[in-house]
């Protein structure tokens, strides 16, 4: 076995180690503080906004180069394709190699950074070491200044995580399922309240990180980008309604500044508890604009779960907004030239930059139908619930089956 | 006099720009024409080696008429912050008439200062398309600019690339190059001009071609790799992929050229993700005898390959008590029946000692084949792995599903797996209840077949424990039942 993987070229470690990585969501590189190569030994930048610098088939961008340092797991977790009880091919990268490989995709601009995670070698802590081993020889050797993301392990030892902060942008820990039954059920070697501690402790870290700076100009950064987290849709049978609520539970308590769905895609030697179907993306798709609804709409956690239908879960056809808004008639129509930005918040149909820009335009003039067709995507969505001068959405509001107007219309397949 | 009367009356004016991205140069005329109230209809931009517009290439008004000269204590002009930035911007866009619209609205803002608040304008409206454009295009430079590396002849390293951008937009992103690559030497070759760094200063040179430009770079082969790896076949998105990157850009970018053939076997790698985890969603079977008819013919594991018979449980089908084993042994697979070898005779024993009645209880196995070495005429026993015991839990669940037992015993580690889906070591697991998720409880002890294995002191110890442990159970059994 050892004789193996001592055999295995570099491509075929990458691609192993790669495949194994695809299954996590995540792969920004924003929300750090600026920082460039200038003045310094090595290569790197990052300025705010992350950079996709690709865009694989699946339609997510490739931002970092996400890999596992190994893929050798002690764990034995239903849902994770590395998992002990799997067949999977199984390849391991040094520290070094990560950093060479990081290095050359970066210098070549394919990437924003790295995106490092792994199974569980040895123990915990030997394996949070190997990771913090890599950060380290990218940050003080090759003074490399860009984007590094670390998957910390919760049982691993604290001073080891906060080394992990200490040179990565963000950290993040997975809580992996919605629910606790769910997380005994599928990651019988996870445990809720250490994955939850842990995170606990990482905001307190990134707090008083943040208050040493402003007292101190050259205090250690900790986790400048903050932490995140993901959870797996689909793989228990947790709800939408329950998935909202951990999802907001998780924002409020730890401060996170995402948290990530990942639709449970079948993956090769699964387990046999798993249901084995094409992952359900579009429920995925709804949770994340759920998700921006509570972040950026000012949508309450239990508003967003009016929404859902009676088996807890989000509708399918409509975007979750709009099925608030049918459900809540009475609150609409809406006037554009008198309502409150919260209010135009939630017509179906106006984002974030529509209301701005409704709410500036309305200064200079009084908005006509046709103005709010300007600054907008899509007015036939906006019309049934707004006001303007020279509109008055006469019973709409009122009809049964408004719905079926504005839901998108489902393609009549031709006889073959 | 005033600025109104050094303008010729009906004169049209041309400013001829030096280079297409000049924004100083715009603003430096721009201000000089609005002091001498030069109405933006009778003003022509022009561009190096471009037309103009319409006025600018017919007779009378071609060629650059000196253009008036404001007074010194002329009104400054005024312009927003935030129209100074959208304009810098606006200006790299290669629309031929930005220049004239950008004075449009310089004009309209002397009189109204907050004209660009008004979005639903469409002078404004056009200058925000403008700026998103050229925001895109440079986003896009920075994420798709692909270098490859020269190995130069001292020894040290080159890293070039061709870029096609669709605006003036390569001088105005140099710095964020040279913030990224400082240490680095770099040059970024495009139709409409070059950048080169060497570490300390920025050379610019003109357009270039596309030969110009280095051919592969070996670790394009890794990247490659990387890009094929992460993608996941079972979440095919085209739409998504093409509206962020499309296929304008495809021709410089190295890991593009796999895009077609990961679409076409997208669909077949899918199919094989899921056959290779063995199994499909299906339903559970209503009864146990639909189980009892479903395990013959189930090939989810190599076990079933031995060529042995399906062992199913017996007992009541309402049973309080389910008692949970490995696997059948020699015995059991020729009889058809659990618990019914050289273990079942000592199992029988210890229940009827610790007084629990085994007809009353549902007896069945973790694995339902039995998993056998051939030695000679002999089959030996060989353990399940954790995987075989996976697969064979569904089977498991089915029957805790239809028996609904209250209390599961299980007998060896196997037995343990198949109900908790992890491995528990049997001396911390004993002798408590451990809550399932349907509300059952599991309590866990050794395989009567340990017991058979041991001699001597070993034997009696532990012989004790197991007569102890299933005491525990029937009294709980009691309690349930009671």
């Amino acid at each position: 076995m050892v004789q193996k993987i001592t055999t295995q070229t570099l491509r075929q470690k990458l691609e192993i180690l790669a495949d194994a990585a695809k299954y996590d969501a995540s792969c920004a590189s924003s929300g750090t503080v600026k920082k460039n190569s200038l003045g310094g030994k090595g290569i790197g930048s990052t300025e705010g906004m992350g950079i996709c610098h690709a865009y694989a088939p699946d339609g997510r961008c490739i931002s970092l180069l996400k890999i596992l340092l190994t893929n050798h797991c002690i764990f034995d977790c239903h849902y994770c394709i590395n998992r002990k009880s799997s067949n999977v091919r199984r390849a391991r990268f040094s520290p070094q190699e990560v950093a060479e490989l990081t290095l050359n995709f970066y210098r070549r601009n394919y990437i924003e950074g790295l995106f490092l995670s792994s199974g569980i070698i040895k123990s915990s802590n030997h394996t949070m070491e190997q990771l913090v081993e890599c950060a380290r020889i990218l940050r003080e050797e090759h003074d490399f200044r860009g984007y590094i993301h670390l998957k910390t392990i919760p049982e691993a030892d604290p001073e080891l995580i906060h080394q992990a902060g200490f040179h990565a942008d963000r950290v993040s820990i997975n809580v992996e399922l919605p629910t606790t039954s769910g997380l005994i059920r599928l990651a019988p070697d996870k445990d809720e309240r250490q994955i939850e501690g842990a995170m606990g402790k990482t905001k307190a870290r990134i707090i008083q990180a943040q208050d040493e700076r402003k007292r101190f100009r050259h205090a250690p950064r900790f986790a400048p980008a903050g932490q995140s987290t993901q959870m797996i849709v689909g793989a228990d049978n947790a709800s939408d309604a329950d998935i909202v609520g951990k999802a907001s539970s998780l924002y409020n308590a730890f401060g996170l500044r995402r948290v990530y769905y990942s639709a449970f895609s079948p993956i090769p030697d699964a387990s046999a508890v798993l249901p084995l179907k094409r992952p359900p993306l579009m429920r995925e798709h709804r949770l994340y604009q759920s998700d921006w609804l509570m972040r950026f709409y000012g949508y309450a956690p239990r508003e967003v779960q009016q929404a859902t239908e009676k088996d807890g879960n989000l509708p399918l056809d409509i975007d979750p907004k709009l099925a608030w808004a049918l459900k809540f008639r009475e609150q609409f129509p809406v006037d554009v030239n008198r309502a409150s930005k919260e209010q135009l918040l939630r017509v179906p149909g106006l984002g974030t930059t529509a209301v701005a820009r409704i709410v500036k335009a309305r200064r200079h003039r009084t908005l006509r139908l046709d103005d709010v067709a300007k600054l907008t995507q899509s007015i036939a969505k906006v019309r049934p619930f707004m006001v303007a001068l020279d509109w008055r959405p006469t019973m709409l509001t009122d009809r049964a089956d408004l719905r079926a107007l504005l839901a998108p219309k489902q393609e009549q397949l031709e006889l073959f | 006099m005033t600025a109104m009367q050094k303008v010729s009356l009906g004169a049209h004016y041309v400013v001829h720009l030096q280079a297409p991205d000049d924004f100083a140069f715009w603003r430096e005329r721009a201000r000089g024409l609005i002091q001498c109230d030069v109405p933006p209809d009778r003003l022509s931009w022009v561009e190096p080696g471009g037309m103009g517009d319409l006025f600018a290439t017919e007779g009378p008004f071609r060629g650059e008429r000196r253009l008036p000269v404001p007074d010194d204590d002329a009104r400054p002009v005024r312009a927003s912050k935030r129209f100074m930035k959208l304009a810098r911007n606006a200006a790299l866009h290669s629309d031929p008439q930005r220049f004239g619209l950008l004075y449009r609205m310089l004009w309209r803002l002397q009189s109204n200062p907050r004209a660009m608040e008004d979005k639903a304008d469409p002078d404004v409206r056009r200058i925000e398309e403008l700026d998103k454009a050229v925001r895109r295009d440079s986003h896009k430079m920075h994420a798709f600019v692909r270098f490859r590396e020269v190995r130069v002849e001292d020894g040290s390293r080159h890293y070039v690339a061709w870029f096609e951008p669709d605006h003036h937009i390569v001088r105005a992103n140099a710095g964020f190059f040279i913030r990224r690559f400082a240490n680095m030497n770099w040059s970024i070759l495009t139709p409409r001009g070059c950048l080169h760094w060497d570490g300390v200063t920025m050379r610019e040179s003109g357009p270039a071609r596309r030969e110009d430009a280095p051919q592969g770079d070996p670790i394009e082969e890794l990247w490659k790799s990387y890009y094929a790896s992460i993608f996941n076949p079972a979440r095919l998105k085209v739409g998504a992929m093409l509206a962020e990157m499309p296929k304008k850009y495809w021709k410089n970018m190295p890991e593009a050229e796999l895009i077609p053939d990961l679409i076409a076997g997208a669909q077949a790698r899918e199919v094989g993700m899921v056959a290779a985890g063995a199994r499909e969603e299906r339903e559970r079977p209503a009864s146990l005898a639909a189980i009892a008819e479903a395990i013959i013919g189930c090939r989810d594991c190599p076990i079933a390959e031995c060529d042995t018979r399906a062992v199913m449980g017996e007992g009541p089908a309402d049973a309080t008590l389910m008692i949970v084993g490995e696997q059948p042994g020699d015995r059991e697979d020729r009889e058809g029946r659990p618990f019914v070898g050289p273990s079942g005779q000592l199992l029988d024993e210890c229940l009827a000692q610790a007084g629990i009645d085994r007809s009353a209880a549902y007896v069945t196995n973790a694995v339902k084949h039995f998993k056998f070495a051939q030695r000679g005429k002999r089959r030996l026993h060989q353990s399940p792995s954790a995987k075989e015991i996976d697969t064979c839990r569904w089977w498991l669940e089915s029957e805790r599903t239809l028996v609904k037992p209250r209390l599961v015993l299980a007998l060896g580690a196997s037995a343990a797996r198949g109900l908790l889906g992890k491995t528990v070591s049997i001396s911390q697991a004993r002798g408590k209840p451990i809550a399932l998720e349907d509300g059952a409880e599991l309590w866990v002890t050794v395989h009567p077949s340990y017991l058979l294995r041991l001699e001597g002191t070993a034997h009696e110890e532990q012989g004790a424990r197991f007569a102890a442990d299933l005491a525990a159970v029937k009294a709980r059994v009691a309690e349930l039942e009671g």
